[in-house]
């Protein structure tokens, strides 16, 4: 319970440290300092009445002292005592007040474009997740110190580009917000895909991520793009207790047992898919919510409205123009028009340079080729794909695809 | 004390051998070595393990004249290749050995025993670790 409140808080008291003090990596390190107290005095003195200025009070205080030493040596260094300039402690106020606005521009800092994805991701779990270092370290399997240093360089770097902590404007705020749900996106995809077994106790990514899209949603209400990528996110997850077998083992959507999915997500999501194309404007996230939404909503695969994702796959054509979105337009060309058609249509778009190498074309040119009646073919081709992908439940999952299309000949 | 525990497999044609098993032969290989590492895990043995791609994706690299690196690959004619690695930390190199045992049987083919080779090297203690 606390633990939920910590890092529901901690983008809020980070925003209001940071908005005071202009100093994003010493605010960084204070608010963390300031959770840690709270995590060892709250369970035993009880939560205070106001936890968030609790938090925010404790690490102003930090990050007051932080000032005064780093002053008292800068003074020793330069030996001129006698004209130490005066630190005046900020007042700690009874009642700091929080802006939204803050939370936002937090947001948009760490997911800023300077960062690589992977020092985004990691700056955004701690500073606005409020995961520990270790956490977020176990979560991606490096070592502790790797981690720590990945973080301490990501604040350097917003450091050194003077990454000012502000409200973009307007036309800023529209391509920065498409950082954010990107970096967002990652880490949901991340502890989706890696999701094999619990027994390594990583911490779960994707309910982060999800956890993390809510708090951007409250920040701007009836954003339909977030509430696109909320709503993906929430119908993907929905499957999860149905998409991996006993030995972590994929299992592909027409396979699982769709009384193990997750209602009440699939609810929320449909929900959030209709709320956002009632609103117009559509964009990738809404539209591939939309075809996740399709599937869910199917009592059985034989009953999914493949026309109707076919039209969406369409529509996500010419919105994203990527070579992955085109390859599953042609699995729906496949499923609406025969496999003869879908063949077809791989085979227009695999000599596009993003696909070179890539195992995706001949998975999906393997299932065809099984559904045409066409074995030889696709076992090879299933083979091919499972020694080119570099996932490992993806290529245990094409081996096996192989061996019983194999047995079946 | 640590031993890195490298599995070798056999190579054919570039790819692992594991590719023209039956499914459940390939279900069953799986397993044991999923439960395998959460045993380990479990007993606070396992300091990491991965699983490598087939070496059909190697490439040997070395640095050029200008520093570049210069690579070399495919190598289907390899005959033997590094396909796994577990690290441990055990208290002794019999446990290692013991450990190397169990996943050295893992099951092929059939069901049967692999007896695959497992190499067995200490990984000496060095100087504290970083940070």
């Amino acid at each position: 319970m606390i633990d939920h409140l910590l890092r529901d808080l901690t983008p809020h008291v980070l925003g209001a440290v940071v908005r005071r003090f202009r100093d994003f990596a010493a605010g960084e390190d204070a608010v963390q300092e300031a959770l840690i107290a709270a995590a060892a005095q709250w369970p035993r003195d009880g939560v205070p009445d106001n936890p968030r200025g609790w938090l925010i009070q404790v690490a102003l205080r930090r990050m007051t002292d932080h000032i005064r030493s780093e002053v008292a040596r800068r003074t020793r260094e330069t030996a001129v005592a006698a004209d130490a300039p005066v630190v005046v402690a900020p007042a700690v106020y009874s009642d700091p007040g929080v802006d939204p606005d803050d939370t936002l521009a937090l947001f948009f800092m760490c997911c800023h474009p300077a960062l690589t994805d992977a020092s985004a991701i990691a700056l955004t779990l701690r500073a606005v997740g409020g995961l520990t270092t270790g956490e977020i370290a176990r979560a991606f399997l490096v070592p502790e110190s790797t981690m720590a240093q990945r973080i301490s360089r990501a604040k350097e770097t917003i450091r050194a580009s003077g990454v000012p902590f502000e409200m973009p404007d307007a036309a800023e705020r529209a391509a920065r917000m498409g950082a954010v749900l990107h970096v967002l996106y990652l880490v949901f995809n991340e502890g989706y895909t890696a999701t094999s077994g619990d027994a390594l106790e990583r911490p779960d990514l994707s309910r982060e991520a999800i956890r993390l899209a809510r708090a951007v949603l409250t920040l701007v209400p009836g954003h339909g793009e977030v509430e696109g990528l909320l709503a993906l996110m929430l119908l993907t997850d929905a499957r999860r207790s149905a998409r991996t077998g006993p030995s972590g083992e994929l299992i592909p959507l027409d396979e699982q047992d769709r009384s193990l999915w997750n209602r009440e997500s699939i609810a929320e999501g449909v929900a959030l898919v209709g709320a956002a194309f009632s609103r117009g404007a559509v964009g990738e996230y809404q539209v591939q919510a939309a075809i996740a939404a399709v599937h869910d909503q199917a009592a059985r695969a034989e009953d999914t409205d493949w026309p109707e994702i076919l039209a969406l796959y369409s529509v996500l054509l010419r919105l994203s123009n990527s070579p992955v979105v085109a390859l599953n337009h042609a699995v729906a060309i496949a499923m609406v028009h025969g496999p003869a058609e879908g063949l077809k249509r791989v085979d227009a778009i695999a000599g596009d340079d993003r696909l070179k190498g890539s195992h995706r074309v001949d998975a999906v040119r393997a299932h065809l080729l099984e559904r045409a009646g066409r074995p030889d073919e696709a076992v090879a081709l299933y083979r091919l794909a499972a020694g080119k992908t570099s996932s490992l439940p993806e290529r245990n999952y094409l081996l096996m695809r192989a061996a019983s299309v194999a047995a079946r000949m | 004390m640590k031993f890195m525990l490298m599995m070798n497999a056999a190579s054919k044609g570039g790819d692992y051998q594991i590719a023209n098993w039956p499914k459940k032969d390939i279900e069953a290989h799986i397993g044991f070595m999923i439960k395998f590492s959460q045993k380990l895990a479990a007993a606070g043995e396992l300091v990491g393990a991965e699983g490598l791609a087939p070496p059909t994706q190697a490439r040997l690299v070395r640095a050029g004249k200008d520093g570049k690196p210069v690579t070399d690959g495919v190598f289907p004619e390899t005959k033997e290749f590094l396909a796994g690695y577990w690290i441990v930390d055990v208290p002794s190199p019999e446990r290692a050995y013991q450990i190397a045992a169990e996943a050295s049987a893992a099951p092929g083919h059939g069901g049967a025993p692999m007896n695959m080779p497992i190499e067995v090297r200490e990984v000496p203690s060095g100087p504290p670790p970083l940070d």
